[in-house]
């Protein structure tokens, strides 16, 4: 554990992370762990069809089966059958649709909720499935987003009369801008990248327990969420239970990438048949229902056109996104390609941008956040097209980028797109990742192979990336039509004994907040990390929080938790300097003693500071017992991270086979609080991007059967898939925020995707390769260098 | 996730668990290390009324060196077989081989006759029981019987040890002087099962391929021989070129599917490319 005997700073210190052990070895509580008497099991009948109506649905066959309690399709379950929110209308004439928590009479998705089952075990409950009858009729399947909104096409939703949710448009400059830049402009790239569907397969499945807590009247959930929170307030205002009768919890939790940041179905139901039966209730899904019913992530077409001189100065930006919604419309499902809108532009400055994005109801799982959300989108975007443009001009790709980004003077800088980047040195990053990479040299080994033909050729790629992130001043987010704040808060509590409770509105699951949010508080009260407790994830213990996602939790929480630690410190400063028979202003405070200035030979410890507000004997007049504060802040602003991603792949020409030779990534998050947690999020996000670029995609037939229902099919690669990473850093403190921090929960994930396609695409570009679809299966690039070779595309 | 109701009998001795399946009938189930059973039983996939555990039966266990052969038990697991110092020395392309069967946890449960039993076409350890010509001793209620390996493999997860029957243990003849192997095993992850597969054992007489045994996995719903390929090595030169243009004929006689893993041509290409590799690496090309 850590050992901070002398007490010296614990911002900065690789500190290992005290939620591991528990962690680690298992003795901790997820929501599967909960056994509560009395408590009904939940099993629920699924869609196996894309599209159909419902000709027949009888649950009572499942009441013979031994265990079973209750069954209940949408007609039993009557009002009680809540439909899921949707609190992102991204515009006025948004199409809504009802999605209740029980399919009513017609299945949209493969996995769309149809009955369900309440049995003493979980066995039984899966067994009692079986006696239900279900018919089906099928009604035409609509998958492919571009058939989706053309004329004639089934409709996902009759009731709406078509398939599109809603068209944004973004025209900083106006609508005529673009076009003036392309009308300038020596050369005009497009491409069109599918960036495909990918599915969270966060570790510990999701699960719930609703259970009525007897006399007390309220109704606890424990639910595996990044979203406590959030949850309540949706909970309520779906089933009616109110607000302060209701208690969520998420317990340790294994996992999220945005996938647990959800109302669920199967939380409402839970809930509802909770507070009717008034027993507890408990489901937790199974990995084959976690492919079909857990939202899943990106699934965007990206029609990009980048318009520049023939010297490389980039003059314009367009971009017309579709992106798939699924069948329905679940938390932030439309909103998430505007989180990626306003980072098309990436680092670089232009003079015009213009964006379009159509959202598209189609038969499949709804779509929602995803590690990046939105932002990896963009970041593929940019950053493939500004390779795409340097081959066209016969720049060097590196060079082409430092032509056009903004220079570390020019911060802060305002986007194309409206944004004010805080602050950043692209040019430190770049410089120290191109030496670790071994650039040149690697350069130098690709013309050898080059030229002699080597069966197997070397690629590059680099990733020059930003992104936007601690989400979010709140009055941004309502500009933006979000129907939440953004904040962050914070409580911190000196016990009478020094030891401290720290209270925090983020809702950590694998992030490591218990250690990093200690060292913050550690530094501002001066008091040893380990005494310090971070209570988190319960509304009963922690009721105002926004949760985690978006890389917000340091960003915008350390915020909290610093001013709450100030705070607890201004006020024991008050009772010290009474004590001590001084001015407040007299006071030094240093590695948590108080010391009169002149004559350090008085002074107090915070600890004891803390013994004598509870004891209240001898306090200041009118100054309140006990030492404690709060503190809620909405952020000023977001912060922008940044990093230089190189990747070197060697792609085998003859099989199709790719395979990572190096990657090094020196990101630049600011303040780090941390660096072994940063190194940790580092590596995760770096393979669940180097997936997404060359092994996860859902796939789904014409009729809506998710072909990729299991991990045997749908490829998350593992250990040994991945190579040693190198990762550095360079440090530009954030100037939105007093700690100086960005945030890197995403970091990873959003810049390394292009990275490895860029390098790809490099490795083939002699044999007329310029685009690769992901995932880069062999057997694609295999077809795509074949296409290549005969002249094609 | 959650199997179907079944009963579970763990016998001592072969002819304990013939008896057990016997009286099961025809829906019960042989399973050693459940690396395959398991994933079916949860799925629900395969809903059998008794399991009979044969994971314990001595005499399915451990590994024999009879002088011209070796003799593997059928529950003997994965680590045990390729880390066998008799394995590793006499049947080395069965070592290599088993090393790539899915991962560390898989390799420690899952069983050497479980998986040719189940018959899966994508598992690796069929075709090198092919190209290796093993013998399988199957026994049931009748007695025992010998099965070639060409006989064994009947079609997709079916093979000749019928319903009341078990596989007992796996004989395969050393190959002696001048042979050298190699398992060419193509998948997406390391983890995943072979996309294509090829075991190649390869004899070498002065500077020229005598002979050559070949073993195709996931080209048709049963491991097969590339025969055309043996053929066309025979009396060719140790040369990459050579070996090359004699693999051309790898998908010949192959009935290769189409799946997320690979389409048929794709798949074809990969044989032609994988047996090239795989005989030079035995060969010493």
């Amino acid at each position: 554990m850590t050992e901070l005997a002398d007490h010296v700073a614990a911002i900065g210190r690789p500190i290992k992370r005290k939620e591991d052990a528990r962690l680690l070895t298992g003795k901790t509580q997820w929501t599967d762990n909960i056994q509560l008497p009395g408590a009904l099991h939940m099993a629920i009948l699924r869609s196996p069809m894309g599209h159909a109506k419902i000709t027949k649905l009888d649950v009572s066959g499942a009441l013979k089966y031994p265990g079973v309690e209750a069954a209940y399709s949408a007609t039993e379950l009557g009002d009680l059958n809540g439909s899921v929110p949707c609190v992102w209308p991204v515009t006025d004439d948004m199409v809504a649709p009802d999605f209740p928590a029980l399919a009513k009479g017609e299945v949209r998705h493969m996995g769309d909720c149809v009955a369900l089952v309440l049995a003493h075990t979980a066995a039984q409950a899966a067994d009692a499935l079986e006696g239900i009858v279900v018919e089906y009729a099928t009604l035409p399947a609509v998958i492919d987003m571009e058939a989706a909104i053309a004329d004639g096409s089934p409709l996902v939703h009759s009731d709406k009369g078509t398939n599109k949710c809603y068209t944004y448009h973004l025209q900083p400059q106006g609508d005529s801008a673009y076009a003036e830049a392309k009308a300038k402009a020596d050369v005009v790239v497009k491409r069109r990248f599918i960036n495909q569907r990918l599915i969270p397969a966060f570790m510990e499945p999701r699960a719930v327990v609703a259970a009525p807590m007897g006399t007390s009247g309220e109704l606890t959930i424990w639910s595996a969420t990044q979203v406590p929170h959030v949850l309540r307030v949706l909970l309520t205002l779906v089933t009616g239970v109110p607000e302060n009768k209701l208690r969520v919890v998420a317990p340790d939790v294994g996992g999220g990438f945005g996938g647990k940041l959800q109302c669920y179905r199967e939380e409402i139901l839970c809930v509802a048949l909770a507070n009717k039966l008034g027993r507890p209730i408990k489901w937790t899904e199974t990995r084959s229902e976690d492919m079909v019913a857990t939202h899943h992530g990106r699934d965007q077409i990206q029609d990009i056109e980048i318009a520049a001189t023939k010297d490389g100065k980039l003059l314009g930006l367009k971009v017309d996104l579709i992106a798939n919604m699924g069948a329905y419309l679940q938390i932030i499902t439309p909103g998430i390609p505007l989180l990626g809108m306003f980072m098309y532009p990436g680092i670089y400055k232009m003079d015009a941008y213009d964006f379009t994005c159509i959202g598209v109801f189609t038969n499949t799982t709804p779509t929602d956040a995803y590690r990046g959300a939105g932002r990896p989108e963009s970041t593929y975007a940019i950053e493939r097209i500004m390779d795409e443009l340097a081959n066209e001009i016969g720049m060097e790709p590196m060079e082409l980028r430092k032509k056009n980004w903004i220079k570390h003077e020019e911060f802060p800088y305002t986007t194309v797109a409206g944004l004010t980047y805080d602050s950043g040195n692209y040019e430190a990053a770049t410089e120290k990742a191109l030496a670790l990479f071994k650039y040149d040299e690697l350069r130098k080994e690709q013309e050898k192979r080059r030229a002699s033909g080597d069966k197997v050729q070397l690629g590059i790629g680099i990733s020059t990336f930003t992104e936007m992130c601690g989400l979010a001043p709140s009055r941004t987010l309502g500009a933006l039509k979000y129907v939440a704040g953004g904040w962050e808060h914070c409580t911190i509590r000196v016990l009478p004994t020094g030891k401290v409770e720290l209270v925090t509105g983020t809702s950590p699951h694998g992030q490591g907040h218990e250690t990093a949010w200690s060292q913050i508080a550690s530094d501002t009260l001066g008091i040893p990390v380990d005494d310090i407790e971070v209570i988190h994830g319960d509304t009963r213990t922690s009721p105002y929080g926004m949760d985690t996602y978006g890389s917000r939790s340091l960003a915008v929480g350390g915020q909290a938790i610093l001013r709450a630690g100030e705070k607890v410190v201004e006020k024991a400063r008050l009772i010290a300097a009474h004590q001590l028979e001084c001015s407040p202003a007299d006071l030094e405070f240093d590695h948590g003693t108080f010391r009169v200035k002149g004559d350090p030979s008085k002074e107090k410890a915070i600890q004891a500071v803390a013994f004598e507000a509870f004891t209240a004997h001898d306090l200041p007049d009118g100054l309140e017992p006990t030492l404690q504060a709060e503190s809620t802040v909405d952020p000023q602003d977001f912060s922008y991270p940044h990093g230089t991603h190189l990747c070197a792949m060697e792609v085998d020409t003859e099989t199709g086979k790719s395979v990572m030779r190096s990657y090094v990534c020196v990101d630049d998050i600011g303040i780090q609080i941390n660096p072994l947690i940063v190194e940790g999020q580092v590596h995760g996000g770096l393979a669940q991007g180097i997936a997404q670029a060359l092994y996860e995609g859902a796939v789904y037939d014409s009729d809506g059967q998710l072909l990729t229902a299991s991990f045997a099919d749908y490829l998350v690669p593992g250990a040994p898939d991945l190579p040693s990473f190198t990762t550095d850093h360079t440090v530009t403190p954030s100037t939105t925020n007093p700690l100086g921090t960005k945030g890197v929960g995403e970091a990873g994930a959003i810049a390394s995707t292009p990275a490895v396609i860029n390098a790809i695409v490099d490795a083939l570009r002699p044999f007329g390769v310029n685009d690769m679809p992901m995932p880069a299966h062999p057997m694609t690039v295999w077809r795509t260098l074949n296409a290549a070779r005969q002249g094609g595309k | 996730m959650i199997p179907s109701t079944f009963d579970y009998v763990r016998p001592k001795s072969v002819d304990e668990a013939i008896a057990a399946l016997t009286a099961g009938g025809e829906d019960s189930k042989v399973i050693t290390g459940g690396q395959s059973m398991l994933p079916l039983l949860r799925l629900r996939m395969a809903a059998p009324s008794v399991l009979v555990d044969c994971a314990r039966i001595d005499e399915m266990k451990g590994i024999k060196d009879n002088g011209d052969s070796v003799t593997i038990g059928a529950a003997t697991t994965h680590l045990d077989v390729m880390s066998s110092d008799i394995v590793k020395s006499h049947v080395k392309l069965l070592a290599d081989a088993t090393a790539t069967v899915a991962d560390p946890q898989v390799r420690h449960r899952g069983t050497f006759g479980g998986a040719l039993a189940h018959g899966d076409p994508a598992g690796d350890l069929p075709a090198v029981a092919l190209a290796l010509d093993a013998t399988m001793e199957i026994a049931g209620p009748k007695g025992r019987r010998q099965v070639a390996a060409k006989d064994f493999f009947v079609d997709y997860f079916t093979t000749a040890v019928g319903p009341d029957e078990i596989l007992v243990s796996i004989t395969i003849p050393k190959l002696g002087k001048g042979w050298g192997t190699c398992y060419e095993k193509f998948n997406r992850t390391a983890n995943g099962w072979a996309i294509v597969g090829v075991a190649a054992a390869v004899k070498v007489e002065g500077g020229k391929i005598a002979e050559a045994r070949i073993g195709l996995t996931n080209c048709a719903a049963v491991p097969v021989r590339a025969s055309s390929v043996e053929s066309a090595l025979t009396g060719v030169a140790v040369s990459a070129t050579e070996i090359e243009a004699a693999s051309q004929s790898a998908a010949d006689g192959t009935r290769a599917t189409t799946d997320l893993g690979a389409d048929k041509e794709y798949r074809e290409h990969l044989m032609r490319v994988l047996t090239a590799r795989a005989v030079s690496c035995a060969a010493g090309a």
